[in-house]
Order: structure tokens, then C-alpha cells, then sequence
């Protein structure tokens, strides 16, 4: 069988963690993650670890090897020498789980920002026509196996944890110019979209997530360029910058519907209207006098100060006063829909 | 009954992993390169554009691109092919025309943003390697955000290099007037044919060309055009550095032959 | 008592394949709130794996393409066995499937007049697959995830909540459904990520599940494909049919490990690969059935020539049919003359220039030497027979997509019937979609007739935490899963695979009932959070439990159809066509029963012609037929 190589694994969860040094065999052909499959068969029985599919087509088992971001399943291990220690860390842009899996949930968060697809109105399903040619630049970026090795990779977000609110990353930079170059999607603001919401701007193109994509897409070169240019067809034009700067259009020039502030003011995707559902299933609730489907408010973080602790006095505190035991930014009273308590003399008022 | 239990607000940290970077290979070759060359092109420029001699060969009518065109009172009246009105003062370059476009062309070129973001700014310096900052704002806000107006400084681009091409033209000339052909109009032309190449396969030739059309099915010339220019612009970074190659060499040749150095290589007259 | 997080929702989706988003996606639209259970990432689920394309009957690339051809394909390839109604359903609906996916962003490959372009695949008549690239799958899953993602922002903008009506929980297992008065009343399982408890309380559960694949040894399927959606409907009682039906590919990598698994095309044995035991023999030669003798090759020599000249020679005997194929394979290995990983070589390298091998065969050369550096121009492949796809599953009824149990919903491969005994390349990705949709569906009126829902008894919740937290009480002095799991995968390869005898199945079932005592003593160390120990030993279980069926209903049916082939049986046989074999679950025994098929409409069966159906049919249920053209006739 094979020889015995050394790989040093990064073991531990969100409170502390450490390479932990292993001997283990490895035989010709295999790849990082059949090694780490070994360890957990042979050594390492609880060694946390994501995958799936094993033949690179799932994007499950980002990690980084040897301080590369890679995928384990594609990484050989005969591209390293015999003698060489392979190093296997998790990825370090997002928090950790346990071992080697981390919690992505940012990636997710940050696709649902981004507006969906919006059918061309008018055309119903099996009447689409679209020709290849106008379809071919957004299938390169379909080809994305969401491994987020990119969103990894790109030191606008793991260098710097306080541009996550404001930067969505190369593989929604990727989904904007897939939605922006789709021959029949029906918005016309992705543009503004990429610089104003997704912070496009924050790019500044070293291309390391093309460096690391599997797919071998080329997102830096036929989506994140071109996004810049075409967001510069409407924005850093010169002339119509000085313009806007000297008449105040930049309110006007925005196209109808578009709101610059909460994703919760955009207009609905299309499709079917939501609302009306809405209001039957709250017509249906009529009988129930309790609201269980509410989801509970996000607890209020504590207004604590850069010390971790709350302020001793309300001289060194924000706000004058006490704190409110319920959260500063609690306003009494409370909608009645936002309260799990049923009056009980009451039973029907809602 | 109990609801959905709300996840611990705050942050979670991230793995604990002491080294900064767990890279093995040696990715600090990249950056280094790019600086020592970068450097050097760019010394080897500033010296040339205040030099202010050995920028024209009178005999073929040579002129390096370093001095084109050439438009400063100063100017061999031979070489000004576009009047001299700029005042003949050390600190002003002959062809300070263009050069200031050339350069903004170059410095806003996003292969070049890619070469000196990771080599002089270190940010970062390669992939997985931490920048070496405590913020960063990228391209969002003043200076940086004039990094958009790539396309404008492109378009002067074009100009100058139609500028180049009749200069390349005009060099066929012999001693003594007529058709010449030596070594210089070789070096001349490639350099030429490395600038178009890199001028149009810059990136906002691309989207202007056809990229940012939404329909190629429409447009079947603008298609081809912007399938020419995409093959172009995937050799973008190495036309970048084969140009500065050219254009130092094409420099250096002209410099040469003016000051006496050597003597072309006459093919005819 | 332990911390149990507790939901409330409408419709339970448990997995977040195609099947399950598309269900998810229809129980939303009824505007019921829904719950999406995946054990991967959202988005990662094994759907991407599927390259050819879903097969729809649009007539894009072939005008006389239309339902009832489609329908008689499939009815073909499952051999007849196939539930008849769902054949139905799924060649008229796959089509507004596929259209609507459009309406969701997807974007297929197009014909020259711009409609969805659509290819040839083995078994279809006409080119019927709609397709991206080699990445149909992947396309698929995007496109439904997106649509899920467009419809929380539809939720968002209303409620100001992205997951007030539809959450998807990811990095979730189920381990047990609630069934309480004969009706559905919750599932329970645990965040692999923390290994907390959560129970979900709803009246309707679709299972989209999948596979079984990971009980054996050479798979092609993810390591999700533990049949947890069929023990868990067994468990809360109702029915699986079809079990012994697996689709098998004779070649499969079996070494390195890196690519076990991953299937190698015919073609490599069309161009020149032949096949040879440890001891360097072709042994083909030896494994010609005398009704193909008279067209294959008896000597190497003429073989050989065969390649170039295919009109003055036989056939190498590479090229018999899949089974015979397999069937030699698997008598290799038996007789000890395998590779040690336990395949054969498939030898195209000493036997053609690197050249041809390349210009013939780039995308597997390529694909061999990224993921394992295997130079197929170099050295032999081993290869051998690898599993790939479970025919069987819930039983269900064909409109509706529900179980025996109210409230219990199956679509995509964990039901059963649709495929029959072999399924068409192709008709799983429209199979999920179209059953996808009518699961979601059915589930929501279930949900909205379900007035009165059913609480989770606290016994019940009890029973289901102390089951997933045995083995970690048992800590490391109990079996070790990873053990336990590798041999049931060598059980099941050998001796409930690709051929079965009676002799191997029967010792097959000594050998479950041994591990399934095992499996009860099985112990891991660490603790619950994102421990895959523990994950491997609660998904045991299941994979027993499904083995199980396979193993049985294996040994009963006694003849060779489709995915299921007997040694001692080789024949098809008409009277078995009418029969399908029923799995339950007695206590924690596994019951097999036989039940006749629904029989086919006459205008259903009238699509076929007579000759065909006589190598199907039974003689009364021809003269039937014949009786019916009569009356058509007059």
C-alpha cells in the first residue's frame, strides 16, 4: 500500500483551535479529501468536514491547502512532494463551525439581496426565444458551483470584516452580470444595483477569485469588468457626473421604481403577487386568536462599549437615563401583530 | 410552546489560525518582478521624456514615440508634424501633449490596477496573503474612484496612436528625401502594431465594441468586432508588458541611432 | 429533558434536491408556509450530478415528437413494470416543467430559431433533452434555488421577514417521523452543525430524499444517498415497491479512490479498450452465451480486425450487452481473478497510440487526469460494476403523490413506480419536477383539509431523542460506524449486486441480520456538535433498513428484468411483469408482499403494437388485447 505522509489539520471550534500534526497513508491517485476521509475512518473519527458530491461539481469541500483556497476533491495529491506537509485549514473569510467547516450562511444572506430574475411581462412559459449567442455569456457564469472559494479568496471581505454589509462579493458580482446580460430579464437598474448595493466598487480587481475558481469561470474579465463599465455607461460619465453635480438631477435620473435605500422598498420581482395570498392566509388565521407563526424578533444586541461591558454611569453611556430593560430601540406601545400574548377576556381581537 | 430560538447576536469568529499566511509557495516572486520592472520602465521614461535630445533622426525622419508628437517650440522644425506651440522650458516634455493621457491611459488600465494594487499597494499582495491595511475603501471614493474613467482616457489613446501610426508612415524615408526602408521603420512599425494590440484589447474597447449589448444576435458586426476583441483582450496583460518593451526599445534604438551610437541598417536608400 | 427547538409549518419538505424545491416551490404558491430540510448546504444537492438532460416531449428539435412516443419510451425502457399513470403524467407535463423553469431564469441550450435545444439519449426515440452543456443538473438546481430565493424576497417586501413563509434549514437531518391517529403529525432530527434537537410539527411531509447508492461500495451517488427518506416512510408505516430494481452500470472506476465510481463510457471498449483479469487474460472470449455466438468473435485475431474492417468480422466480445458484460465482470472477481480494489482492467492504453486515444476520448482523458492524474493513454483502467440509480421507492399514488399514510408525500427517486424496472436517461430530471409539483401540490391541500392537527405525543418525541443519542452514550467502546458502514457496503456489492443468485442472496440476508444487531450497538466518541461519527452511525439504520428490502425482494423475484438480474433466472418473465413486491416494516422486521400492477387503459395500450407487447404480456392478457383491436377495429 502507500507511504506514509505528513498533514497537519486544523482542528478546534469558534472558542480556540490548532494544526494538529498526522501520520497518514496515502496512495497513488487520491486526493486531499480521501485523506481526510482516512483520518476519519482511522484516526480522527469526529474530524468535521463538508462534502458531498466528491467529483467537484458540488462546491462542498472549499477549504484551504496549503493557504490556498481550494476544493479538496480537486486538489491531488501528487501535486505535492512526497516529503511536503500539506496543511488543510478552513476557510478563513467566514466563522468557524468546527474543524474544517465554517459557517457560509454570508453567502446566502447576500443572494437575497439580490433581486431574482424578472420574467418579461407577456411572454408566456414555452414562448421564450432566445438565441444561443445571447445566452452563452450568462451560462459561463451559470456554471458556478456556489464553492464560495471566491467570496474566500478576495481580500475585500477576508481582510476586512467591516466591509461584509457593504460588499456582496465575486460570486453575486457573477449573478448580477448573468441577470444583466440575460437576453429577456425585464429590470434595467442591476447596474446601480452593483455599485450602490452590492458595492462593486470595493473591486479593485487583483483578480484572485478568477485565480481560484474550479469552474475556470472568468470572473474578473466577463463579469465584474463589464459590470464597472456598464455601470460607468450611467454613472461616471463626465459630463453627465459634472452635470448631475451642478443641476441636482441624480434624484431624476433614476429609473421609475427604483429605490436607493432598504431592500424592503423594492417592487416585487413579478410572477405572482404575494399580497393577496397574504391576505387570505391572514383571513384564515381570523379563528386563531394567537399569532404562532410570527417569527420571533431578533434579540437587541446589548449597547455595550468597546470594553464588552455596559457603561458604568450614564455619563460615559449614549443615552441619558437608564437602559430600557426591553432595548433602546423598542417603541412602546407595540403593533399588536409583533405581540405573542393573548388577552384573556379579549380572545377575538387580533 | 417555545418559537424559533434566535441565533446569539454578534459576530462569530473566524477559525484561530496564527500565520498569516499558510502559503508554501513563493507568491512574493510576482510582486517583486512587477516592482523592480515597473521601476525601471518608469525611471527609464522620466529620464528620457526631460531629455529633450536624440529623439528625432533626421536623415530617415525617426522619431520615438517618447517624442510624439512633438509640439514644443523646442522641437526640430522637421519633427513637428503638428505645429510647435508649447514653450520651450527643461521641465515641459516635447510631446507633453500626450504623454499625461498616455500615462493616465496606463495607470487606470485594469491589467495595470491588478500589477501595482498587489505590488506597490500590497493589497494584496498575492492571493490569500493579507494586505497590508487597516482599512480599505477600494475604488468607492475619491482619488481612486476616477480609477472609472478608464474609457475616456482610452479614446485619447486611440488618438495617439493614429498619431504613432503616421509617425511609423512617415519614416519611410530616405536620406535625402524619398522612399526609405531600414531596420528603424521595422522596430517603428512593430511598436505599433504592439500599441494598437494593446490599445484595442483594453477592456472598455470591449464593452463598447459590443459588450455591452444586451442582444449579439442583433448586432452580427458588432458580435464579430467584440469576438476579435475579446481574444485580443485575453492577452491583455502580456500586450501590457510587450508594449513597454516596444516602446523602450523603439526609444532606445532611435536614441542610439540619433546620437551617432550606431547606424541603421539600410534595407533601401 | 433536553432543549428541543420547535416549528410549526404547514408543509414539511424533507430534502432540497430538484424534487424537494420544486415541491417546496408549489406549497408556497398554494401559500402555505413551508420548511425546506436539507443535510448539505442549500444548493449542493445531488441533482447536480445529472449531466444529460431532462427529458420533455416538445417536439423543439423534431416536430412528431409528442407525449404518447415519450410514453411509450419509458414504458419500454422500465420494461412494462412501470406504474402506467405516472408514465402518463410525466410525458404530458414534463414539457410546462420545463417551460416554466424558464420563467425562473434558466437558460438551456438553444435551436437556431431560439426554443430550448434538445438532444439524442439511449432509449428515446427522438432527441428529447432539454440540456445545458454536460451540466443539466446543475442548471436545475440553481434555477429552483433562485426561484426560492425570488419567492422569500416576494416575502420579504410583504412581511418584512425573507423566511416568514418559506425557510429553508439547512445542514439538517430528520430521523424520525410522527405519525399519531394514522395521520402525520411531525418529524424530528437534528443541525449537523450543532447537533441540536429540532422537531417540526406539520400535518403534511414530502419525502424528496433520493438514493440509496451509499449502501454499496461502488457508487456513483453522493454520501447523502443513505435511503433515509424510504426507512423513514416505512417506519411511520407505509409501503416501498420495486426494491430489487437498481440501474447499474457495468464499468465503473473502481480504483483509485479519488474517482470511484465516476462512470467510463462504452465508447472505450467501441474504440479498442478490451477487458482483462489480474492474470492479463482477455477473458471475453469465455463468456459468449451461445445465442450471440454466431455474432461475436471467437479469436482475438479476427476481434482485432473487427475494429477496422467491421463488415468481414464478428464483434469483439467486449461489446456484448451491459448484463453479459457485467455478468463476466462480476464471474472474474468472484473467481478471484480481480484487481485488489475488486474490479478488472479495461486496457485501451497498450493497445492504441495516445493520439487516438486522445482525439477519441478528450473529455474522459481530461476529466481522469484532473481529478485522480490517471493517464487513461498510459495505463489500464479498473473498472467494475457501479451503482447508480434506485428504481424502487414509496409507493404512491400516481395523481397525487401521496404514501399510505395521510399526509405523507414522496416524489423524485425515493418514490417508486414511475421507471418501472430500468429508467431512461434523462426522465429522473423531468420525473422530479413533474412529481416535484404534484407533491407540493397535494401536500398543501392536505394541509389546508387537515384542520384539526395532530399533536406530537411526548412519548414519542422522547422515543426519537433517546434513538439519536445512543450512540453517543455508548462512546468508542461501541461499534465503529465507519466499520460498520464499509461492510455493509462489501454485503450489499457482493452479493446484492449487479448479478444475484439465490445462494448469494439468502447468505446476503444472514449477513444483514448480523450487522442490523451490530448496528444497535454502535458507539461514537465526540460530542453532538458537527460530529460526522455520529452522523454515519444514525444514517446506518436506514441504510440497513433499505438494504434489507433490496436483499428480499431480490431473492423473491425470480426471473431477470431490467435492473434486477438472476444467474438462476435469466429470463424475462410475463407472469412477474404483473406483480410488484411491496416492502414494510413489521416492528423492526422487514415484510415482503406481493401485489398485482394496475392495469394499463386500452387507449394507453393501444399506443403499442401487438408484436411488441407479446414479448411483455401474458397470453390472456393478449388475447385481451386482441379482443380490444377487434373492437377498435369494427
Amino acid at each position: 500500500m502507500g507511504e506514509k505522509r505528513n498533514f497537519r489539520v486544523w482542528r478546534g471550534d469558534d472558542s480556540s483551535g490548532q494544526l494538529q500534526d498526522f501520520q497518514v497513508e496515502v496512495n497513488e491517485g487520491e486526493v486531499v479529501l480521501d485523506i481526510i476521509h482516512r483520518l476519519q475512518a482511522t484516526q480522527a473519527p469526529d474530524l468535521a468536514v463538508r462534502w458531498n458530491c466528491k467529483a467537484g461539481k458540488c462546491g462542498s469541500c472549499s477549504m484551504e491547502i496549503n493557504g490556498k483556497p481550494r476544493l479538496g476533491c480537486m486538489t491531488r495529491m501528487s501535486t505535492f512532494e512526497p516529503t511536503e506537509t500539506v496543511t488543510v485549514t478552513p476557510l478563513r473569510t467566514f466563522p468557524v463551525i468546527r474543524d474544517l467547516v465554517t459557517d457560509v450562511s454570508f453567502n446566502y444572506q447576500k443572494a437575497r439581496e439580490l433581486p431574482a430574475f424578472a420574467p418579461p411581462a407577456g411572454v408566456a412559459p414555452g414562448e421564450y426565444r432566445m438565441q444561443q449567442v445571447d445566452v452563452e455569456r450568462s451560462q459561463e457564469f451559470r456554471k458556478c458551483i456556489e464553492c464560495f472559494l471566491c467570496q474566500n479568496v478576495c481580500h475585500v471581505i477576508r481582510d476586512h470584516e467591516e466591509n461584509k454589509p457593504a460588499f456582496a462579493g465575486p460570486r453575486f458580482f457573477i449573478r448580477a452580470a448573468e441577470l444583466d446580460m440575460h437576453p429577456l430579464d425585464a429590470r434595467t437598474d442591476r447596474k446601480d444595483m452593483a455599485v450602490e448595493e452590492q458595492g462593486i466598487g470595493y473591486c479593485n480587481i487583483t483578480k484572485c477569485c478568477t485565480e481560484v475558481c474550479p469552474e475556470h469561470i472568468k470572473i474578473t474579465d466577463n463579469a465584474i469588468i463589464p459590470m464597472k463599465e456598464r455601470a460607468v455607461d450611467r454613472r461616471y460619465d463626465p459630463i453627465a457626473w459634472l452635470g448631475s453635480k451642478i443641476f441636482r438631477r441624480d434624484q431624476l435620473d433614476r429609473p421609475a421604481g427604483y429605490a436607493t435605500t432598504a431592500v424592503a422598498s423594492r417592487p416585487n420581482a413579478g410572477t405572482t403577487s404575494s399580497p393577496a395570498e397574504h391576505a387570505a392566509a391572514a383571513g384564515a388565521q381570523g379563528d386563531i386568536s394567537m399569532n404562532w407563526h410570527r417569527e420571533a424578533a431578533v434579540g437587541h444586541a446589548a449597547p455595550v462599549g468597546p470594553d464588552g461591558k455596559l457603561p458604568v454611569t450614564e455619563f460615559t453611556g449614549e443615552l441619558a437615563g437608564a437602559q430600557s430593560p426591553f432595548g433602546d430601540d423598542v417603541a412602546f406601545p407595540m403593533a399588536v401583530q409583533d405581540i405573542t400574548y393573548q388577552h384573556p377576556t379579549k380572545p377575538d381581537e387580533h | 410552546m417555545t418559537t424559533t430560538a434566535t441565533r446569539p447576536a454578534g459576530q462569530r469568529p473566524r477559525a484561530a489560525i496564527a500565520a498569516k499566511t499558510l502559503r508554501t509557495d513563493r507568491w512574493w516572486l510576482a510582486p517583486l518582478l512587477t516592482v523592480s520592472l515597473l521601476t525601471l520602465w518608469v525611471a527609464y521614461a522620466t529620464v528620457r521624456a526631460f531629455m529633450q535630445k536624440w529623439y528625432w533622426v533626421d536623415d530617415y525622419h525617426y522619431l520615438t514615440p517618447f517624442y510624439s508628437p512633438c509640439v514644443s517650440t523646442g522641437c526640430v522644425p522637421e519633427s513637428a508634424e503638428f505645429g510647435r506651440f508649447l514653450p520651450n522650458w527643461p521641465i515641459i516634455p516635447f510631446a507633453a501633449v500626450t504623454l499625461p493621457f498616455l500615462l493616465l491611459f496606463r495607470l487606470t488600465c485594469y491589467y495595470y490596477r491588478r500589477a501595482y494594487y498587489r505590488s506597490f499597494w500590497a493589497s494584496p499582495p498575492a492571493c490569500a496573503v493579507p494586505d497590508g491595511h487597516k482599512s480599505y475603501s477600494g475604488e468607492t471614493r475619491f482619488p481612486l474612484i476616477f480609477q472609472n474613467a478608464h474609457r475616456y482616457f482610452f479614446y485619447a489613446a486611440i488618438l495617439i496612436s493614429i498619431i504613432n501610426t503616421w509617425d511609423a508612415i512617415v519614416a519611410f524615408h530616405g536620406k535625402g528625401g524619398g522612399f526609405g526602408f531600414g531596420l528603424g521603420n521595422l522596430v517603428l512599425l512593430g511598436n505599433v502594431v504592439m500599441l494598437w494590440a494593446y490599445t484595442l484589447s483594453c477592456h472598455s474597447c470591449r464593452h463598447i465594441v459590443g459588450g455591452r449589448l444586451k442582444h449579439f444576435s442583433k448586432h452580427p458586426v458588432r458580435y464579430r468586432a467584440w469576438g476579435f476583441v475579446s481574444k485580443l483582450n485575453a492577452k491583455h496583460m502580456q500586450l501590457a508588458w510587450i508594449t513597454l518593451g516596444t516602446l523602450m526599445l523603439t526609444d532606445a534604438y532611435v536614441m542610439a541611432v540619433s546620437a551617432g551610437w550606431i547606424s541603421d541598417l539600410r534595407f533601401f536608400h | 429533558m433536553t432543549n428541543i427547538e420547535r416549528h410549526n409549518y404547514d408543509v414539511v419538505v424533507i430534502g432540497a434536491g430538484g424534487a424537494g424545491l420544486r415541491a417546496a416551490i408549489e406549497a408556497r404558491l398554494a401559500g402555505k408556509r413551508t420548511a425546506i430540510i436539507s443535510k448539505s448546504l442549500f444548493g449542493k444537492a445531488h441533482t447536480v450530478m445529472a449531466e444529460g438532460g431532462a427529458a420533455a416531449a416538445m417536439g423543439n428539435a423534431n416536430a412528431g415528437d409528442n407525449w404518447m412516443v415519450h410514453f411509450r419510451d419509458t414504458m419500454r425502457g422500465g420494461k412494462f413494470l412501470n406504474n402506467f399513470r405516472m408514465a402518463e403524467l410525466h410525458a404530458t407535463e414534463a414539457p410546462e416543467r420545463i417551460w416554466e423553469l424558464e420563467t425562473y431564469g434558466a437558460l438551456f441550450d438553444r435551436t437556431s430559431d431560439g426554443k430550448i435545444s434538445q438532444r439524442n439519449f439511449g432509449g428515446h426515440e427522438y432527441p428529447r433533452l432539454a440540456h445545458v452543456g454536460d451540466r443539466t443538473g446543475l442548471e436545475l438546481i440553481r434555477t429552483l434555488q433562485q426561484k426560492i430565493v425570488s419567492l422569500q424576497q416576494e416575502d420579504f417586501a410583504a412581511t418584512g421577514n425573507y423566511e416568514s413563509r418559506l425557510r429553508v434549514f439547512a445542514e439538517t437531518t430528520i430521523t424520525e417521523l410522527f405519525v399519531e391517529n394514522g395521520r402525520i403529525a411531525g418529524c424530528f432530527g437534528y443541525y449537523r452543525e450543532s447537533g441540536e434537537f429540532v422537531l417540526f410539527e406539520t400535518p403534511s411531509i414530502v419525502l424528496a430524499t433520493g438514493g440509496v447508492g451509499k449502501s454499496y461500495k461502488v457508487t456513483s451517488n453522493s454520501w447523502e444517498y443513505t435511503g433515509d427518506g424510504h426507512a423513514l416512510a416505512m417506519r411511520a408505516g407505509a409501503t416501498l415497491i420495486n426494491m430489487e430494481f437498481l440501474q447499474f452500470h457495468p464499468t465503473g472506476m473502481v480504483w483509485p479512490p479519488s474517482v470511484k465510481g465516476i462512470l467510463v463510457t462504452e465508447s472505450v471498449r467501441g474504440d479498442g479498450g478490451v477487458l482483462k483479469n489480474s492474470e492479463g487474460k482477455r477473458f471475453m472470449f469465455d463468456y459468449v452465451p451461445d445465442v450471440f455466438r454466431k455474432q461475436y468473435a471467437e479469436t482475438e485475431e479476427e476481434a482485432d480486425r473487427w475494429y477496422t474492417d467491421p463488415d468481414n468480422n464478428r464483434r469483439p466480445p467486449e461489446l456484448l450487452p451491459r448484463d453479459e458484460v457485467a455478468r463476466a465482470i462480476n464471474s472474474e472477481v468472484k473467481a478471484g481473478r480481480g484487481t485488489p480494489a475488486g474490479g478488472i482492467y479495461l486496457d485501451i492504453a497498450s493497445r492504441r497510440s495516445p493520439e487516438f486515444i486522445l482525439k477519441r476520448l478528450p473529455s474522459m482523458h481530461h476529466q481522469f487526469k484532473e481529478l485522480a492524474d490517471v493517464d487513461i493513454t498510459a495505463s489500464p483502467m479498473e473498472v467494475g460494476p457501479t451503482c447508480h440509480y434506485v428504481m424502487g421507492g414509496v409507493e404512491v399514488d400516481p395523481d397525487t403523490a401521496a404514501a399510505a399514510v395521510p399526509g405523507l408525500f414522496a416524489a423524485g427517486e425515493v418514490s417508486g413506480g414511475m421507471h418501472g424496472s430500468n429508467r431512461l436517461g434523462g426522465n429522473s430530471l423531468s420525473d422530479l419536477l413533474v412529481f416535484g409539483k404534484r407533491a407540493g401540490e397535494y401536500a398543501a391541500r392536505h394541509a389546508d383539509e387537515a384542520v384539526k392537527r395532530a399533536k406530537v405525543s411526548a412519548a414519542a418525541l422522547n422515543a426519537a431523542v433517546e434513538t439519536a443519542l445512543a450512540p453517543l452514550g455508548r462512546g468508542e467502546g461501541g461499534e465503529n460506524p465507519y466499520t460498520l458502514h464499509s461492510e455493509l457496503q462489501q454485503v450489499m456489492n457482493d452479493l446484492v449486486g449487479i448479478i444475484r443468485r439465490r445462494s448469494e442472496l439468502e447468505e446476503s440476508l444472514g449477513r444483514l441480520a448480523d450487522l442490523k444487531e451490530r448496528v444497535k450497538k454502535v458507539g461514537v466518541a465526540g460530542g453532538r456538535r458537527y460530529n460526522p461519527g455520529w452522523h454515519l452511525a444514525l444514517d446506518l439504520r436506514n441504510m440497513l433498513a433499505v438494504s434489507e428490502c433490496t436483499a428480499k425482494a431480490a431473492l423473491e423475484r425470480e426471473e431477470s428484468r431490467g435492473g434486477h438480474t438472476r444467474e438462476d433466472f435469466p429470463k424475462m418473465d410475463p407472469n412477474w411483469r404483473r406483480v410488484n413486491l411491496v416492502c414494510s416494516l413489521r416492528d423492526e422486521d422487514v415484510r415482503l408482499e406481493r401485489k398485482p400492477l394496475p392495469k394499463m387503459r386500452p387507449e394507453l395500450m393501444q399506443l403499442f403494437d401487438r408484436a411488441e407487447l407479446s414479448k411483455y404480456l401474458t397470453d390472456e392478457e393478449l388475447a385481451e388485447f386482441d379482443e380490444l383491436a377487434g373492437k377498435a377495429d369494427a
